[in-house]
């Protein structure tokens, strides 16, 4: 590096800094203020991951050491280029974020790390998600809650380098020295009381060459913006109405497009009857014959019938006004029972206490802890958990708008995957990747879903094919019908215990479903770290994934957990939804470690305390046992849960109240599904660093109506070779009428700067805490999810051909609302 | 083509289509006002939930043509309007509690809860948690919470 600058770090107290890290950046040459940062190299976690730090002798079950935070995490290190902050003329800072923005609040994060560093305030931040860039690699990729984790030391850095920046050109303009000036709300001061805006001091910082500059990171005592509440960045536009959405974009020649879909999952389209007849319609400009397959270029038939008109209105009349011969399936024919006789089938037999290292029944690799001794004579309990499909469906539906030309495409869209958007446009397309610009839209809503290109490989094709602009939207029925599902699956536990010991000797899950589809971008992540797995390399994504996110959190003396699958990844078109595993995985054990703890005699809270094996879990239940006063007194058919949870380097638990008494399980809303109330939720959460413990909170209340939706109602029910829901009065997600009343979230105050995730955290011990409340309330442990699934369809089913139901009439009065003219359903009726 | 004539956010409107085009097709696609969302379009969702004539309504379920040239249809956008400031009461208690996540449902969500407090004021009442039990707007971010908890704050400053 010799003869080349580097920045010095003015303005920063010296004091116990001698061990403080100096981290690389860039000054980029450009009119005003410009730094960057590779992702990769200013990114090292402050603190060691924990698979750095070598594996203990006895291996612990692989999550515990090494999970999926730390897989992405290090498959972003080495592959990533710059990203950028720009300190406007104006004084503002702009910072153009390569992750997607579906509701989470990380633009918000990301603003609040810029003004930590900067000393400006967190409003004159402007955080907008980037469009794709194929050079950041897998940098781009929101998922696997792993935003905050990744992302909090680049930004950082990047904002203390254009503070150094600053800093240096106030002392010029001052004549002073830079380490006599400090920052404060926007401005430089000096020591003798002068100050001077960002704003004027933006083009006098800016740098004439690219060049490496040297910085350090404000110390964590010195923190006035981390660790405190900050409402999201978007808010005032998000109730206003102004906050713009991929449909709401101002293109007025980009027109509504819908798509008529098969009736069967994954069915092919034979022959259009009534071509020209539809053609002709009012406001119909264009129909055309497409592909709806989620990769490009692939089979030659066509599986969909999309319709471009003046609104969506007319999009929807002439769908249904379509005469269409459909051809099959992939899974026509196939129901809830016939899929679950298949999933039984592949189950894999229990084997502990003896596991041998492959498990050659399933071809699956069971994880094994410690072995397990002579322990005596020891009784077993043994539960099969069934877990039925669910939609990861979003309020805002798939949607892209797209403009194909001859030798270029433009794309907007919420897509959680800009550059594999881009890629699997380009090659669609046939076009260079260079020609194709994704512009990332802020989405209502991801969890998974946004993973998958198949919006905007319809847009493009629909473009293309009919060589005009389009704005795609699906309708609410193709959200539950051909969207993405959580694949249903079964976990089997059988766990043996010692009375004489009063202990739990081993604690074995299986668990088997359909296949997941991971191939997006997990496929290819997972193979280039697979050597750095401490396990097989040879392991499906799909087992890796597995055991990367699900551990078991108590000392149960030996732990075995297996994993295997039925299906290709595409039979069905499945994907991972919030919360991947956990949220199936989970619920089971907890159930069975409340009846360990029946059996055993004990508390079910104390139980789990005396078998936690960390310090900060002990620590998050202590606080919901007091703070959600486990065990007070309640009436009959009303009863508390509880479960502990770590994943995403952070660790919480969860104490749920339900009420299951008959006069609130059949309280009458019209419509509604009524049915046993969460009446209160206690949560103690350590993030460790928690950035903005308000979006934190935001993040876990909505894991928490996850949960409650998935215990009772929200599935999707498959008969005949598709899904029978087509509205949310159909896939019942929680609604106002479940919402628990009473929720109190408690965020552990920050230590160190280990960073957690939360996007998913929630999911899965919400569903676990509320599931135990249950089966203590009603005195039935529930085994089959959600418990009202089997209780047949509440609802009649709309309309398969045509695919889209139509557009009611009745829509003058919104309450009592006419699609509500049933009595409410009671799922644990 | 007939036309349709009618008030929106105090504007007098105008527009060619066909009658039975339903009015949040009208109000999106040709008005361009995109406030009220698309979560159905069977009045199921209620993320386009307006107002008309002060009173709650789902424009993806009306077509164009039952709106009379006196009618006074109201969306988020023209909210603030009907207090005279910059923001309604309702819409200031979101964005002190931080209500939206992503935020796609909110604009019907705060339709719905002024129609809600505005329904049990009429009556006399105040609003409790069984009338927001009857709010049949979904969030599939979940928001519920915080939401009834705004509700409750907006209405006292209503
Ligand atoms: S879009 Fe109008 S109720 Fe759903
Ligand atoms: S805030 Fe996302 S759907 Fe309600």
């Amino acid at each position: 590096m010799a003869g080349q600058h580097r920045s010095g770090e003015p303005g920063r107290p010296k004091t116990g800094d001698m061990g403080r890290r100096r981290f690389l950046g860039y000054l980029i040459a450009a009119p005003t203020l410009a730094v960057g940062v590779k992702l990769g190299e200013a990114g090292f976690d402050p603190e060691p991951a924990v698979a750095e730090a070598g594996l203990p002798s006895v291996l612990p079950e692989v999550q515990e050491v090494y999970d999926l935070s730390d897989l992405l995490l290090d498959s972003t290190r080495p592959t990533a280029n710059l990203i950028t902050v720009v300190v406007n003329e104006d004084g503002t800072v702009s910072f153009a974020m390569p992750r997607s923005e579906n509701g989470q609040g990380v633009t918000t994060m990301a603003a609040m790390l810029i003004a930590e560093e900067m000393d400006i305030p967190v409003e004159d931040v402007k955080v907008e998600p980037a469009d794709a860039r194929p050079e950041l690699l897998f940098n781009q990729q929101t998922q696997g809650s792993n935003t905050a984790i990744t992302m909090y030391t680049p930004i950082r850095v990047a904002a203390a380098l254009a503070r150094g920046r600053l800093l240096e050109a106030a002392a010029i303009k001052l004549g002073d020295e830079a380490t006599n000036l400090r920052t404060r709300a926007g401005r430089v001061i000096s020591k003798a009381g002068s100050s001077i805006p960002f704003a004027e001091l933006a083009a006098e910082a800016a740098s004439t060459e690219t060049r490496e500059a040297l910085t350090q990171l404000k110390p964590r005592e010195e923190y006035t913006v981390i660790g405190t509440e900050q409402r999201r960045d978007d808010i005032v536009a998000a109730v206003t109405g102004q906050k713009t959405y991929t449909t709401d974009i101002d293109f007025p020649e980009a027109l509504p497009t819908m798509i008529a879909r098969p009736p069967t999952i994954k069915g092919t389209v034979e022959s259009v009857n009534n071509l020209d007849q539809v053609k002709n319609m009012p406001g119909v400009s264009d129909v055309v014959t497409i592909s709806t397959d989620a990769s490009p270029r692939t089979g030659p038939s066509p599986s969909g019938v999309a319709v471009r008109a003046r609104t969506f209105g007319h999009c929807i009349e002439a769908i249904r006004a379509l005469d269409i011969t459909w051809g099959p399936g992939s899974v026509d024919g196939e129901s809830d029972e016939s899929i679950l006789r298949q999933i039984r089938d592949a189950q894999a037999p229990f084997n502990a206490p003896s596991p041998t290292p492959l498990d050659q029944a399933a071809g699956e690799v069971p994880l094994v802890t410690e072995p397990l001794g002579n322990v005596g004579p020891t009784e077993a309990i043994e539960e099969e958990f069934v877990f039925y499909w669910r939609s990861n469906a979003a309020m805002e539906p798939n949607v892209a708008v797209a403009d194909v030309r001859e030798d270029s495409a433009e794309v907007w869209t919420p897509t959680q995957v800009p550059i594999w958007t881009q890629q699997q446009v380009a090659e669609e397309l046939g076009l260079p990747v260079g020609k194709v610009t994704v512009h990332v839209m802020r989405g209502g809503g991801g969890f998974g879903r946004r993973l998958f290109n198949e919006a905007p490989l319809e847009a493009v094709r629909v473009s293309k094919q009919t060589g005009k602009p389009v704005r795609l939207m699906w309708h609410r029925a193709d959200e539950c019908r051909a969207g993405r599902a959580h694949p249903m699956c079964t976990s089997r536990i059988r766990a043996t215990y010692s009375k004489s010991l009063g202990k739990v000797v081993s604690f074995e899950q299986r668990h088997t479903g359909v296949s997941t589809d991971y191939t997006e971008v997990f496929g290819e992540m997972l193979t280039s770290n697979a050597a750095r797995l401490p396990f097989s390399n040879e392991l499906s994504v799909s087992q890796s994934v597995f055991y990367l996110t699900v551990n078991v959190p108590y000392d149960f003396g030996g732990i075995v957990l297996g994993y295997n699958e039925i299906f290709a990844f595409d039979k069905f078109a499945t994907g991972s939804v919030r919360n991947l595993n956990n949220a199936d995985v989970r619920p089971a054990q907890e159930l069975m470690v409340d009846r360990l703890a029946a059996k055993l005699g004990k508390d079910r809270l104390e139980f789990r305390l005396a078998h936690l094996e960390e310090g900060r879990a002990k620590r998050v239940l202590e606080k919901v046992r007091d703070a959600g006063e486990w065990g007070r007194e309640l009436p009959k058919g009303v009863a508390q849960g509880v479960a502990v949870h770590e994943e995403y380097k952070g660790v919480m638990a969860v104490l749920a109240e339900v009420d299951a008494r008959p006069r609130t399980a059949n309280r009458q809303i019209r419509g509604a599904t009524t049915g046993p109330r969460v009446t209160r939720v206690t949560m103690a959460v350590d993030v460790g660093l928690p950035i903005n413990p308000l979006g934190l909170r935001a993040q876990l209340e909505g894991g928490i109506m996850t949960g409650i939706s998935h215990v009772f109602t929200g599935s999707l029910h498959l008969r005949d070779g598709n899904f029978q829901e087509a509205s949310w009065d159909d896939y019942r997600y929680t609604r106002h009428w479940n919402a628990p009343p009473e929720v109190n979230i408690i965020v552990i105050p920050p230590e160190g700067e280990r960073i957690g995730g939360a996007g998913e955290f929630a999911v899965g011990a919400s569903t676990a805490a509320v599931a135990s409340a249950y089966a203590a309330a009603s005195k039935t442990m529930p085994t089959t999810f959600p418990i009202g699934h089997e209780k047949g369809l509440p609802f009649t089913v709309k309309s398969f051909e045509p695919p889209v139901p139509p557009s009611p009439k009745d829509g003058l009065r919104a309450y009592p609302a006419p699609s509500a003219a049933k009595g409410a359903f009671n799922p644990a009726r | 083509m007939p036309k349709h004539t009618f008030k929106v956010n105090g504007r007098q409107v105008t527009v060619d289509i066909e009658d039975d085009t339903r009015l949040l097709w009208v109000l999106r696609d040709v008005l361009g006002i995109t406030g009220p969302k698309y979560g159905c379009g069977i009045n199921v969702c209620k993320a386009c939930t307006s107002h008309i004539n002060g009173k709650a309504f789902n424009p993806c379920s009306v077509p164009v043509s039952k709106i009379g040239p006196d009618d006074e249809i109201t969306t988020i956008e023209g909210l603030p309007a009907t207090v005279g400031k910059d923001l309604h009461p309702m819409q200031e208690a979101w964005i002190d509690r931080d209500v939206p996540q992503c935020g796609y449902c909110q604009p019907g969500q705060i339709m719905a809860a002024v129609d809600k407090v505005r329904e049990v004021k009429h009556k006399g009442g105040t609003i409790t948690d069984e009338d927001i039990d009857e709010i049949r707007n979904m969030c599939a971010c979940g928001t519920y919470f915080r939401i009834r908890e705004a509700i409750k704050q907006g209405a006292e400053g209503m």
